[in-house]
């Protein structure tokens, strides 16, 4: 290895830069187009020399976007929330409890995380229309349960096995209710992980296309990621893409910026279930 | 010294407690056994409402000519669903699409992935702003990043082309996602860049496991790090980087936004989920869709089953 140090340094400083915008450079360039009017778009300068934010304004009066990302919100949080409470009650049996069967359990809820969901889509299209909740944000506030609930339930065992024992044991002699113990000893001390959980979960619903297409049928009950795959335009030819950069911009940016300030929680999360065990 | 004085504590602690109630332990067993299935109670019945019944009434409706729009009035029609299904070229093609985009690109985020894992696990100045960097994609929809490509592929004003023609790549402009030479591997590329992040992470995770100790000694004795790479490197962080690609393989079998986003039904990148759900709801023939749904479902049980049957690796434990 006869190759001089500041050779492989630049080499390694050339790779990591090269790591950067290929990962960068998409979004980029969807901010840069985001900004761009009429034929500018057409023009490629990866400098924006003009700047219209008109895109911007125009995502929200062509189609009821904000009503778009208001149901998004509310889908994902109501289904992160009845993930969380029905996941933290089953991890609490599956982490602290023996019994028989246990292991089936575990494996049985692993195997519906492997579900391709179009699998159950006539199935679960059939239950939403007897319930009622088609094009209903309900319908999809249920329907999710099938990604979230699995992964919830499997990440909070993970994280419920690894809290010491005499946590448990003292609230046992002291005479504490199950119920009591899993409010009062566990749940404080697992609310990083539920945090974690619960960001993983938000993004997963927060993404999930296949069942927003088909349970939703009016444009103001659509989720983001339907509302944006939804946007044609007036002009039959060729797609508004300025409106369609801004519209992502918009949705994707909180996104960045809530994954890159919980980087660290995120990381012990996706490797919680896969890694450790 | 502190955790085996914690185990012995442990140990005498069980021991004073099993003495005392010397013959309580089955009753107290059996109790908390029922405790435990109560509290695992609304995990089950949603589970089976959300999963395992809309799964059955698929697997009933492929044999059934049931449609979309009269979904209760449908008449046992036996298996002539799967015995159209399987003389349909565009379900094979359908096929071939979802194996192809799942071996491909998941060969690629894996070499990737470790190749970026190694760089991240270097110390240097900026390592926090790599990864950061390599969290964007992972936190980008995936319908979202289809339409972003989707505008970077454009045949007339895409950067993409643009970029390869003033570097010689290529010579004229190409229609990226049109094209049926192409269209697979510009979806592949797409998959690539938004799941590699995922890859990384979890290759990081695991190499971050491995004691220094081992590199050091290898560097003593001289060894150059091509081989350190091959002799421990991926030995240790294998079991890891085997979940995470059975994770992604799975991930892949089923894919259905990226496809339908960047194009459409086109065939040419139809994966078995775009074949299914277009029988399902454009055509609505809810029997026949379910019939190419069920066969999904079977083929990716299948491929678990021998993954898991081939023993050499062990899922994550739950009993650790």
């Amino acid at each position: 290895m006869a190759v001089p140090l500041i050779v492989r340094r630049l080499a390694f400083g050339l790779l990591v830069a090269a790591i950067v915008v290929y990962t960068v450079f998409p979004f980029y360039w969807a901010v840069v187009s985001s900004l761009k009017q009429g034929t500018g778009l057409f023009r490629v300068e990866f400098w924006p020399s003009e700047i219209f934010p008109e895109n911007y304004v125009n995502v929200f009066r062509e189609q009821p976007f904000g009503r778009n990302i208001l149901n998004s919100v509310l889908v994902s949080t109501g289904v992160v929330a009845v993930s969380l409470l029905l996941g933290v009650t089953a991890a609490y049996a599956l982490g602290r409890f023996e019994f028989r069967g246990r292991t089936s359990l575990l494996f049985a809820i692993l195997a519906v995380s492997m579900f391709p969901q179009v699998a159950v889509l006539s199935g679960m299209f059939e239950l939403i229309r007897w319930m009622g909740l088609f094009n209903s944000l309900w319908s999809l506030v249920i329907s999710y349960l099938i990604f979230t609930l699995p992964f919830t339930v499997w990440v909070l065992t993970t994280f419920m096995r690894e809290l010491p024992k005499e946590l448990e044991e003292a609230a046992i002699v002291d005479g504490a209710k199950p119920w009591n113990i899993l409010v009062s000893v566990f749940l404080p001390l697992l609310g990083p992980a539920m945090v974690t959980t619960g960001l993983l979960a938000f993004i997963a619903a927060w993404n999930e296309f296949l069942f927003a297409l088909t349970f939703t049928l009016s444009s103001e009950q659509r989720t983001v990621p339907v509302a944006i795959a939804y946007i044609t335009g007036g002009s039959q030819h060729e797609l508004p893409w300025g409106n369609i950069m801004a519209a992502s911009v918009i949705v994707t940016v909180p996104l960045i910026v809530l994954v890159l300030v919980l980087q660290r929680r995120i990381v012990a999360g996706l490797t919680a279930g896969a890694v450790k065990g | 010294m502190a955790v085996a004085d914690a185990v012995v504590d442990q140990e005498r602690g069980s021991g004073a407690q099993r003495a005392a109630v010397a013959d309580a332990p089955s009753r107290l067993d059996r109790r908390r056994t029922k405790v435990a299935w109560l509290f695992l109670l609304p995990v089950i019945v949603a589970l089976v409402l959300v999963a395992g019944w809309p799964l059955t009434r698929t697997i009933l409706f492929s044999f059934t000519d049931a449609r979309l729009s009269t979904l209760d009035a449908y008449e046992t029609v036996g298996l002539s669903n799967y015995l159209y299904l399987v003389e349909d070229p565009a379900w094979w093609q359908a096929v071939k699409n979802t194996f192809v985009f799942t071996l491909v690109s998941v060969s690629i985020e894996t070499v990737l992935g470790v190749a970026i894992a190694l760089a991240l696990n270097a110390h240097f100045r900026g390592r926090g702003l790599l990864r950061a960097a390599v969290l964007i994609p992972w936190a980008i929809p995936t319908v979202i990043s289809a339409k972003m490509w989707g505008w970077m592929y454009h045949d007339l004003y895409g950067v993409i082309n643009v970029i390869f023609l003033s570097l010689g790549f290529i010579e004229r402009s190409m229609a990226w996602t049109a094209d049926p030479a192409l269209a697979m591997a510009a979806m592949i590329a797409v998959d690539v860049w938004k799941t590699t992040p995922f890859m990384a992470l979890l290759a990081l995770a695991a190499l971050q496991l491995i004691p220094n100790d081992l590199y050091e000694a290898s560097r003593i004795d001289g060894v150059s790090p091509v081989k350190v790479f091959f002799r421990i490197t991926l030995p240790l962080i294998g079991p890891a980087l085997m979940v995470a690609v059975i994770f992604r393989a799975l991930d892949a079998l089923r894919v259905f936004d990226l496809p339908f986003v960047l194009t459409g039904n086109n065939q040419d990148t139809a994966t078995m989920s775009v074949y299914a759900r277009q029988q399902l709801v454009d055509f609505q023939d809810v029997g026949f869709g379910s019939a190419a749904s069920t066969l999904l479902f079977l083929i990716i049980a299948l491929v678990t089953v021998i993954i898991l049957m081939s023993g050499r690796v062990g899922l994550p434990s739950a009993g650790k």
